[in-house]
């Protein structure tokens, strides 16, 4: 018996003696997980949720989600005897005239900050190493869920303060449901109770914020959990792991230190920034007034790539039966949106058409090795970073010397004609990078070392890469095309017409590939002379 | 003192002694001369400080804005736009112009504040308009109201000027500046005079009592200690998402690699 065994044993015999759960936490204090940073960035996400509900919780104590209109009697002076809504002054009295309530609010927003970043880094690895594949297919569509509801919950949370900053994000978001054609104008009424802002919109956000969606939070994030643990975790390919064992460390004691300690480092980080770091300083922005706008007006960046796209749309609007259609807010606030997430929630399912490939994954891909879809994510994130960019355009022109014009048709120029390159380029170094491992694993590392032979040849010793290595480098599958069948024997048009020939097509750019060293190959040149 | 008699009888005591009173007298001297010098200039008739600020205008300003400072194909008449005009202008360092981009930008003064004053009494008398004002003038520390001042900016000058007067981007490379470490006097004569692509503020619009108001509220502003530790610039946001994802994210991941580093 391990050192390791015995301390689960123990702890489970701790507990069995009072429950009698010995079996079961055995079992799973002994549960595996693999070990890699990359594995580590979802926890990210899910230890800023934790610091979100802590901090958030103690902002509930003093925040008065009211907008009800009071004068400013605390002891910030610049806005001294200034009207203002209940909600607004809450906050200023949490900021400075509660002990530790500006940390606090610091804190809590830089956590949001992280955790939206923790929650999209953690996307693009599981996208980029084809964590998403059967079985994990809805664990990937609760993933965008998550995501979603994050942006949404994150822009909730920092337009409750009622500042000039957030009023002005509301009223962007007031704009995008009136876009939507016929129902809009009826929406907009209903969800502020009348017209903008009202009184009822921010009561109303208060309580979504802090009860509806933490709700729909924690559970979707527990089903989440939940499934890694069934479906156990992707891991790595390399020597001795296969599709039916997970190699790594047990969760007692090795993954509850880690975890636990990565816990209170992020906990760490993020009180480090709160207290150092100014964020969101609603008293310098002052009280929301429709009437009133500031310069720079930005929403936080995960909302900033709609704003951007929002700011590149050329002003197109169709005027017809005595409606409006406003396309240059309809197109980038809602549609492009809609067709990105739900192309992106999709995405396990379309991939597996065009591959047919139904088997189970639980070792993941090496980048390089599926061209086509990192060629696909580098081109999602450059059409994101582009729209990202556009959403700052005033301060990058302000600080960079460029002028908004500038940046705005770059932008759009931008948009169209950069993530196809992107993915053309993004292919190409795939492709390039699988030759360099073809290159490596026939012919070894390169030592850099020349001998000159007696004949008067030069040569450069290569030193042959381990078993192991090798084996890494060459145990995936290469995908094959579909052919297409446009008749089968008896000369009947197959029925898929159409989607046969889509699927031939995309499962053919698919296929491209380096093709990997095969064993005959390696042993021709083990016996060669080098 | 002990140190100076211990030497009062050395070799050199007397040629320095000589040096220093020299030296004393000269300054004195030159220091009396000067005073009289200074006192004949603010005592001598406007005319002379017209005649100073044409030969100024004459040399630096007619290229582009006339010999009669009528305007030209690339720069504005001054005819009428008053001292305050100048003062604004010429006192931050606007003209003369650096280049002929979108707008010409705060920089170190050309003309210090006597050839200013000749400046902007030429122009004024051309044509009246809003005088120049002092800083003295400006009693916006006893007359202005910080909390009446921020709402006022927020309704007229934030929407260019950024809610903590950081300056905001126009169009077309045009921008509205910082207000930060801006004379008083200038931020006035840039309301009542509207420099660039700045609407006019009249008295009727913003009365000159809530123009102090607006100072003493900008005022406040740049002494404001950054209450939430660093200010990140002030300009929202971006900054912030800047930060999160390079220092926040960056830092995180850096120790997600450190924890599983195999141990070696």
């Amino acid at each position: 018996m391990s050192a390791r065994e015995r301390v689960a044993g123990t702890v489970a015999n701790y507990v069995d003696e009072r429950t009698g759960a010995a079996a079961w936490m055995k079992k799973n204090l002994q549960k595996v997980f693999p070990d890699h940073w990359s594995f580590m960035l979802g926890e990210i996400a899910l230890y800023s949720f934790v610091i979100l509900l802590l901090s958030g919780t103690f902002l509930t104590f003093w925040f008065d989600p009211s907008m009800r209109t009071v004068v400013y009697e605390g002891s910030y002076q610049p806005l001294k005897e200034v009207e203002m809504s209940a909600a607004y002054a809450s906050t200023l009295h949490i900021s400075f005239d509660v002990r530790g309530g500006l940390l606090m609010r610091q804190i809590h927003h830089w956590a949001a900050l992280i955790f939206m970043a923790a929650i999209v880094v953690h996307l693009l690895r599981v996208f980029f190493t084809g964590a998403f594949r059967k079985p994990r297919e809805f664990n990937w569509i609760l993933g965008i869920g998550l995501l979603t509801l994050g942006i949404v919950e994150g822009f909730l949370g920092y337009s409750l303060p009622d500042d000039l900053l957030s009023g002005t994000g509301l009223r962007i978001a007031q704009a995008i449901i009136q876009a939507l054609p016929v129902v809009g104008t009826y929406l907009s009424f209903f969800a502020f109770g009348g017209a903008f802002p009202g009184e009822a919109f921010i009561p109303r956000i208060y309580t979504v914020h802090i009860l509806l969606l933490p709700g729909i939070f924690l559970a979707l994030i527990t089903v989440h959990l939940m499934l890694v643990w069934y479906q156990k975790h992707t891991q790595y390919p390399g020597p001795g792991r296969t599709e039916k064992n997970v190699v790594g460390y047990p969760l007692m004691p090795v993954y509850m230190a880690k975890a636990g300690g990565f816990f209170f480092i992020v906990f760490g980080v993020t009180a480090f920034l709160g207290a150092v770091a100014s964020i969101n300083p609603i008293w310098l922005y002052g009280p929301y007034t429709p009437g009133q706008i500031s310069a720079g007006s930005q929403p936080d960046w995960y909302m900033g790539w709609l704003d951007g796209l929002v700011r590149m749309a050329p002003p197109i609007e169709t005027h017809a039966f005595g409606h409006t259609i406003s396309w240059n807010i309809l197109i980038p606030g809602l549609i492009i949106p809609g067709i990105l997430f739900t192309g992106m929630a999709l995405y396990p399912f379309i991939e597996s058409w065009i591959t047919g490939d139904k088997k189970e994954h639980h070792l993941l891909d090496r980048p390089r090795n599926v061209p086509n879809r990192t060629a696909l994510g580098v081109m999602a994130l450059t059409f994101t970073l582009i729209a990202l960019i556009n959403g700052g355009n005033d301060i990058i022109a302000t600080h960079f010397s460029l002028t908004i014009n500038q940046i705005m048709w770059f932008s759009r120029i931008g948009i169209i004609v950069l993530p196809p390159l992107a993915f053309v380029i993004t292919k190409r170094i795939c492709l390039s990078l699988q030759r360099a491992d073809r290159e490596l694993v026939l012919h070894g590392k390169e030592t850099g070392r020349l001998v000159m032979l007696p004949h008067g040849e030069f040569i450069e010793i290569h030193e042959e890469l381990t078993p192991e290595k090798r084996y890494t480098l060459t145990q995936h599958e290469q995908p094959k095309a579909i052919e297409l069948v446009t008749e089968d024997a008896g000369g009947v048009l197959n029925p898929k017409g159409i989607r046969a020939k889509l699927q031939a097509r995309f499962s053919a750019a698919n296929a491209e590939n380096i093709a990997k060293p095969t064993a005959a190959e390696v042993k021709e040149l083990e016996g060669g002379h080098h | 003192m002990k140190f100076i008699s211990k030497y009062r009888r050395h070799k050199g005591a007397l040629p320095i002694l000589i040096m220093l009173a020299l030296t004393g007298l000269g300054f004195t001297f030159s220091a009396a001369t000067a005073a009289p010098a200074s006192n004949t200039m603010s005592a001598s008739a406007k005319s002379t400080l017209v005649e100073e600020g044409q030969t100024i205008f004459l040399k630096g300003c007619s290229s582009c804005h006339g010999l009669n400072a009528e305007g030209g194909a690339i720069a504005p008449s001054l005819i009428g736009v008053g001292a305050a005009s100048v003062d604004f202008q010429v006192g931050t360092g606007r003209m003369p112009m650096q280049d002929m981009s979108q707008q010409a930008m705060r920089k170190k003064p050309v003309y210090n504040d006597e050839q200013v004053a000749a400046l902007a009494a030429y122009v004024a008398s051309l044509a009246p308009g809003p005088a120049s004002l002092t800083n003295e003038q400006i009693t916006w520390e006893r007359d202005g109201n910080t909390a009446d001042g921020g709402e006022l900016f927020r309704n007229n000058c934030a929407m260019c000027h950024n809610f903590a007067g950081q300056g905001g981007a126009l169009t077309q490379g045009k921008y509205a500046p910082t207000l930060m470490g801006v004379e008083p006097k200038h931020i006035y004569e840039a309301m009542i005079t509207g420099p660039q692509s700045m609407p006019v503020f009249s008295d009727k619009i913003i009365t000159p009592e809530e123009k102090l108001s607006i100072i003493k509220w900008i005022k406040a502003a740049e002494s404001e200690p950054n209450l939430g530790g660093a200010s990140l610039g002030r300009v929202g946001p971006v900054t912030e998402g800047l930060l999160i994802w390079v220092f926040g994210l960056g830092l995180l991941i850096g120790i997600a690699v450190w924890l599983t580093a195999k141990a070696r």
